[in-house]
């Protein structure tokens, strides 16, 4: 269990996290989503006693990890890929970390299996690829066996096998009854891994929700129609209080009523329907949608106007 | 070893005209020697490109529920992950962060390269300086062999050797920020003035060790190549054991004098900057100052109660273990502060 109260941070005259509240509950996998700036790493930092929160608290299982009297045994962060010493092995990183938990040395060698890095477990890190790393980092998240257990971009570096292997880690994690929450700025993983998402933009909380829930939305539900009577469809449609969209291949995207209705409407009208298909937004247009504005580094609006050099022609 | 050095040593005094100037010119060969030897092992060491390995393939008796369309993994289950010893009872203590400290320091090359350098410079240059003026013996005037100190000079080395030391110790910490290992530390133990303490001790051991270890070697094997006519002293001579072990503190105190200046710096460049700035741009900045008071503010210098505390006796503006307090205090000084900004600072 993750607790926030009007967790906020400010670095100088930046507010990277502003007034955050939210709560991250045991046995499901929460996404915390938010496009690159918006504040996600931070939050994790100051989840971890790493940063320290300008006002408000955050607390791991009802108390502030500094609490934790055996710290990986209670949360597990891989927050870095490479927080490693690149003339360091792997197993003397873990040994390092497991030896201030008094943790048995042979979870080490576990979890090195566990991870596939038993072959390399005596290589310098720094001759690892990024995939290699971030795997790294997670069994030292794991070393402790934690309740708890945040994961800062998992994904990051890792090919399709990699990615898989995470997404079915995770879930594995809560389905035990662990509070694993993992940060993202892509949806579509997320959409694959996450039960709940917490997300974000500007440091500030738009939305916590259920994915299925964030799917359902209405604004997010259209429905694709052809006719050969498209007029006359639409103005029947606008007359139910629907709001349509007229598409460059001649179809209507209709939002506001569903395909039933549609449907009833087009017979009771005598319109034929050459189509007529219910349309869900990809989880990346209801991200999208939300994070609308609180894009922190949005690409510069392509102008209309031609570049000139300055010169009046 | 001995053999060794005292080949090298003989090896740059050699010739019908010695003055010092073949001393200072030794210890920069030494010097460029060590850093090209270095640099030639880290370049042909073996390369290779590594294998990945793949990770454990998991399965949960549940996790098929959350179909996500591909399923097909093998079955290795993620209880393969519980841990089966129960949390001692208390709560992680200042020997468990030493022993974790302890791994680290050993586990890295840079540990090892700063102490093989500190004991070979340390040695080394102290052979040279010893096995030199035993060659110009029978040429040295009445009066320098009538002020001549055989135990300082064999203990001349130390002067190169805090360098290394006090990179050793501003590495210990600052290699753990420039690579980030310093947060995965944290997260496993966020009592941060608890792991520097424990740094602190770890490396008070090393440091000793290490910096007795060339201290006493030094006295013996300049004692050696000092052989007669020229004097030279033994562990019995009045003030010789006092000087040597006062030598090797002086040498710690330096190492943990970095240790606490990268606390404050965190960077590793600007940290030995300014270790090596304290002990060689300092000395002359004071200089400038009107004569007065520059005598008053050099006999403070760090460099100065080093050279104080490898003299058995003669012209010490402190007693050696008042000027060793001193540098305590410096020491200490660099380190509480480093600890309050520990603290206050984001990691």
């Amino acid at each position: 269990m993750i607790e926030a109260e009007g967790l906020t941070k400010h670095y100088g005259t930046k507010v990277a996290v502003d007034n955050l509240s939210f709560s991250v509950r045991p046995g499901v996998v929460t996404g915390f989503l938010g496009p690159n700036g918006s504040g996600k790493s931070t939050t994790m930092r100051m989840i971890m006693g790493l940063d320290y929160p300008t006002r408000g608290q955050v607390k791991v299982n009802g108390k502030s990890f500094y609490d934790a009297h055996w710290p990986l045994r209670e949360v597990g962060a891989l927050l870095e890929a490479r927080a490693i010493h690149p003339g360091r092995s792997a197993r003397a990183h873990l040994l390092m970390l497991a030896q201030t938990s008094r943790l048995p040395k042979r979870r080490v060698d576990d979890l090195l299996e566990l991870v596939g890095l038993s072959a390399v477990a005596d290589q310098r890190a720094g001759r690892f690829s990024l995939g290699m790393g971030q795997r790294l980092g997670i069994a030292a998240a794991l070393l402790g066996d934690p309740g708890v257990l945040l994961f800062d971009e998992p994904v990051n570096g890792l090919d399709p096998d990699g990615i898989r292997w995470v997404r079915h880690l995770l879930k594995g994690l809560a389905s035990d009854g662990r509070t694993v929450f993992v940060s993202s700025h892509l949806m579509s993983e997320m959409a694959l891994t996450a039960d709940e998402v917490i997300i974000i933009g500007r440091g500030h909380l738009i939305e916590q929700t259920s994915i299925d829930g964030l799917l359902s939305r209405s604004s997010m539900q259209s429905v694709r129609v052809r006719s050969p009577q498209i007029d006359a469809l639409r103005v029947a449609l606008e007359e139910l209080g629907a709001t349509t969209d007229s598409e460059d291949d001649g179809s209507l995207t209709v939002r506001g009523v569903d395909e039933a209705a549609i449907g009833d409407l087009a017979g009771s009208r005598g319109i034929v329907l050459h189509e007529l298909s219910p349309q869900t937004a990809s989880l990346e247009e209801a991200f999208m949608e939300l994070t609308e504005g609180s894009l922190e580094y949005r690409g510069a609006e392509l102008s209309e106007a031609p570049l000139t050099d300055g010169t009046p022609s | 070893m001995t053999g060794t050095l005292t080949f090298a040593a003989t090896l740059f005094v050699a010739g019908p005209e010695r003055h010092r100037g073949h001393v200072f010119g030794g210890v920069i060969l030494l010097v460029v020697a060590v850093v090209i030897v270095v640099l030639l092992v880290q370049r042909f060491r073996n390369r290779k490109p590594i294998a990945e390995g793949s990770p454990t393939a998991l399965s949960h008796s549940t996790s098929q529920a959350h179909g996500n369309g591909n399923g097909n993994v093998a079955t290795v289950t993620v209880s393969a992950l519980t841990l089966d010893t129960p949390p001692p009872s208390g709560r992680y203590t200042l020997i468990d962060l030493a022993r974790s400290e302890w791994t680290k320091m050993r586990t890295v090359r840079s540990t090892m390269w700063t102490i093989v350098v500190t004991v070979a410079l340390g040695l080394g240059v102290s052979a040279i300086a010893t096995a030199e003026t035993r060659a110009n013996w029978s040429t040295m005037s009445p009066s320098s062999i009538h002020s001549f100190d055989p135990i300082s000079l064999s203990l001349i080395g130390t002067f190169i050797a805090q360098f290394a030391i006090g990179v050793l110790g501003v590495l210990v910490v600052s290699a753990e920020y420039s690579t980030g290992t310093v947060r995965a530390v944290f997260c496993a133990a966020p009592h941060r003035r608890s792991v520097l303490l424990a740094k602190i001790l770890v490396f008070t051991v090393v440091a000793v060790v290490v910096a007795e270890f060339v201290s006493f070697a030094s006295f013996l094997l300049g004692q050696s190549l000092l052989s007669s006519p020229a004097i030279h002293a033994t562990l019995a001579t009045p003030g010789a054991l006092g000087a040597v072990v006062g030598c090797g503190l002086y040498i710690s105190a330096l190492g943990l004098l970095g240790l606490g200046l990268a606390m404050i710096i965190r960077h590793s460049a600007a940290a030995i900057s300014t270790f090596v700035g304290i002990l060689l741009i300092l000395p002359i900045l004071v200089q400038a100052l009107p004569n007065s008071i520059a005598v008053d503010v050099r006999r403070f210098m760090p460099d100065r109660i080093g050279a104080d505390m490898i003299k058995a006796n003669g012209s010490n503006v402190f007693s050696p273990w008042v000027g060793f307090l001193i540098l305590v205090g410096y020491v200490v000084a660099a380190n509480v502060i480093g600890a309050i900004l520990l603290t206050r600072r984001d990691a």
